[in-house]
């Protein structure tokens, strides 16, 4: 249970930190939280099997048109979306029942796309994950009927305050640390470090990923239920640049440990906050610093390749933090006594 | 719809697809050829046709002669891809497929907005061949040149391929690596310049293809080439990586399919055309994991 502690104690500090600072800033910390979400249901997939996905972007997208469109008033409804099917035209639901229904639906989605898609591995995984997210985007896109097409997502309650953020990205880090004990978190891990010999010992990968894929899907879907209610999408806010910046996140922090991706994932997230900012031009002492808008992926994407040819395996090196000794001792001496 | 007009946009649509098959062939080669010495997948490669349509657009503001265009166009692009693979690369050749993927995936974000920094999103205009896009009539069916152009150059660039690889030491210095590089190095083979002819090779195709590319679409921007490179990627798994020739039909055929398929369909259909392509990419890959045009003995080696 001690390896949880740091990446509980990190989310924590990040959302008490927001809670200090002025309300734009704010928006970025909780803009990091939803990170922290979406790169933790990242990992449970990518960091436990091995498997390079570029699909899960797709999970979130679904999950934020789930909850988005179930959560808009019905009111307002027409306006937004006039060519919406029947029954989601007369459905609308509160804040907490449309996250649920996202992850559901997130996870849904992964368990349907899964089934076929968890039968191969190496490239071919790779280029269908990506073929998901081409398909999915295209799709919400255009097609109107279950979702606002092509125009912004306006009119979606924003409750995703920084409470909000801090609960889910809560739930996704102690969802992945739980599913990470289990015998199938370890099942999946032991296929990821060897294959044949998994196999051997009679694990099946196939299974295995599937029940990965499918979990860290209904989380990809909560976080996107989570970012719909932070800010107005459209289908360009969750398609390639988000795919490109969370897998940054992941893999800056070290694919292969919760630590890692939550680090990974506040670590870049702040880069890219003050860097955004600095687009619009900061002070800082001696000075005002504006950089050109653009900025923040030229020095995000120049990081990951940096990280990836330094540190392939990341800045906490995909272990969880080893805590001290001493302290592990002191702690277990309380407890038992 | 009268049967004449129909057949004339089938003419015009079949060339476009064979054209547009042409040049994914090509990008699909460029990406074989290092797939094949280096066991890595170039995410980025669409970025090197993006730097050389914008040093063909570069060369149009200015009026350079369209030979200049071209040739600095060939420069840039050749050298980013060796700087590319003594950067990135290099560096990486030990590490596993997918750290390699994710890390072109890495470079090709940072090539496209390093595009975006310095030229702005709004596009330059390469137009110096633009005169390509006027249609020539063959017994009474209008082509574009383009189309024909695009073919023959797809073709003429594979068979001087195919004779290098076949003809020439360097040829069969690649060969031997993509077989099994660590044997082919205990031969004698020179790792580092096989590696780099590849390269450069695969630069050379690049550049090509960002001539062929910005005769249709003189209009550059910064993603320019990026959903092609993705297609290409789908179309070369799609064929089978493991042999040159097979990644090289799997591009051929996805850019054909995705030609025909844009043409042929009605606008509210075709704007759902790479929900089309994909599901038809996972469908096969599904049936045949290792390729569609692999023999189906062959096993994959990467493993991802």
């Amino acid at each position: 249970m001690l390896e949880l502690l740091a990446p509980v104690v990190l989310v924590a500090a990040v959302a008490l930190f927001g809670t200090l600072v002025s309300t734009s800033t704010q928006t970025y910390v909780i803009g990091a939280l939803v990170n922290v979400a979406i790169v933790v249901a990242l990992y449970l997939f990518i960091g436990n099997s091995g498997v390079v996905s570029f699909g899960h972007i797709s999970f979130v997208a679904v999950g934020a048109w789930t909850a988005g469109v179930l959560s808009i008033p019905l009111a307002e409804k027409p306006a937004i979306m006039p060519n919406l099917a029947g029954f989601l035209r007369h459905t609308s639901v509160g804040n907490v029942p449309s996250l649920a229904l996202a992850a559901a639906v997130g996870g849904v989605f992964a368990l349907i796309v899964g089934l076929p898609l968890m039968r191969l591995s190496g490239l071919a995984a790779g280029i269908a994950t990506f073929g998901v997210l081409e398909i999915t985007h295209n799709l919400l896109r255009y097609w109107e009927k279950i979702g606002p097409g092509v125009t912004t997502f306006s009119a979606v309650p924003e409750t995703t305050g920084l409470l909000q953020a801090a609960i889910g990205a809560l739930v996704a880090v102690i969802v992945a640390f739980a599913y990470q004990r289990t015998r199938y978190g370890r099942m999946l891990r032991a296929t990821r470090e060897d294959a044949a010999a998994a196999r051997a010992v009679g694990v099946s990968i196939y299974g295995q990923r599937l029940l990965a894929f499918t979990l860290s899907g209904a989380l990809a879907g909560l976080a996107g239920g989570l970012y719909v209610h932070v800010l107005p999408l459209n289908t360009e806010l969750v398609y390639l640049n988000l795919t490109f910046i969370t897998l940054a996140m992941l893999v800056i922090g070290g694919a292969t440990s919760l630590w890692g991706a939550v680090v990974g994932a506040v670590v870049v997230s702040a880069v890219d906050s003050f860097l955004a900012e600095a687009e619009n031009g900061v002070h800082v002492p001696g000075g005002t610093l504006d950089f050109p808008s653009g900025t923040r992926i030229v020095v995000v994407g120049a990081l990951m390749a940096f990280v990836l040819i330094v540190r392939p395996s990341g800045l906490t090196g995909g272990r969880e933090l080893p805590l001290p000794r001493a302290l592990v001792r002191s702690l277990l001496t309380k407890f038992s006594t | 719809m009268p049967v004449a007009t129909v057949l004339g946009a089938d003419w015009q649509t079949l060339a476009d697809a064979f054209g547009l098959g042409g040049i994914y062939a090509l990008m699909a080669v460029g990406i074989g050829l290092v797939f094949g010495v280096l066991r890595l997948v170039n995410f980025a490669y669409g970025q090197l046709v993006m730097a050389g349509a914008y040093a063909l657009a570069f060369a149009y503001e200015r009026g350079w002669p369209v030979w200049v265009g071209i040739l600095l166009c060939f420069g840039v692009v050749v050298v980013l891809s060796l700087a590319m693979d003594l950067v990135v690369f290099r560096p990486l050749r030990s590490q596993s497929p997918a750290v390699m993927l994710v890390a072109t995936f890495a470079v090709a974000f940072l090539l496209q907005s390093i595009a975006l920094l310095w030229f702005k999103p709004l596009g330059k205009i390469a137009a110096s061949l633009s005169s390509l896009n006027q249609p020539w009539t063959i017994s009474g069916v209008d082509i574009r040149k383009i189309s024909v152009v695009a073919t023959v150059v797809a073709i003429g660039c594979l068979l001087a391929l195919v004779a290098l690889l076949g003809r020439t030491s360097v040829g069969l210095h690649m060969r031997a690596a993509a077989l099994d590089f660590r044997t082919a190095r205990l031969l004698g083979v020179r790792a580092n310049r096989v590696i780099s002819s590849a390269v450069i090779i695969s630069g050379l195709l690049a550049a090509i293809v960002a001539v062929l590319m910005t005769v249709q679409t003189p209009l550059v921007t910064p993603d320019f080439a990026l959903r092609d490179t993705i297609l290409v990627l789908a179309g070369v798994v799609l064929g089978g990586m493991n042999r040159l020739i097979s990644a090289t039909l799997g591009g051929f055929a996805i850019g054909f399919a995705s030609g025909f398929l844009g043409g042929a369909l009605p606008t509210d259909q075709s704007q759902y055309l790479p929900s089309f392509l994909f599901a038809a990419v996972i469908l096969v890959l599904l049936i045949r994991p290792g390729g569609l045009f692999t023999r189906s003995s062959a096993q994959a080696v990467e493993r991802v």
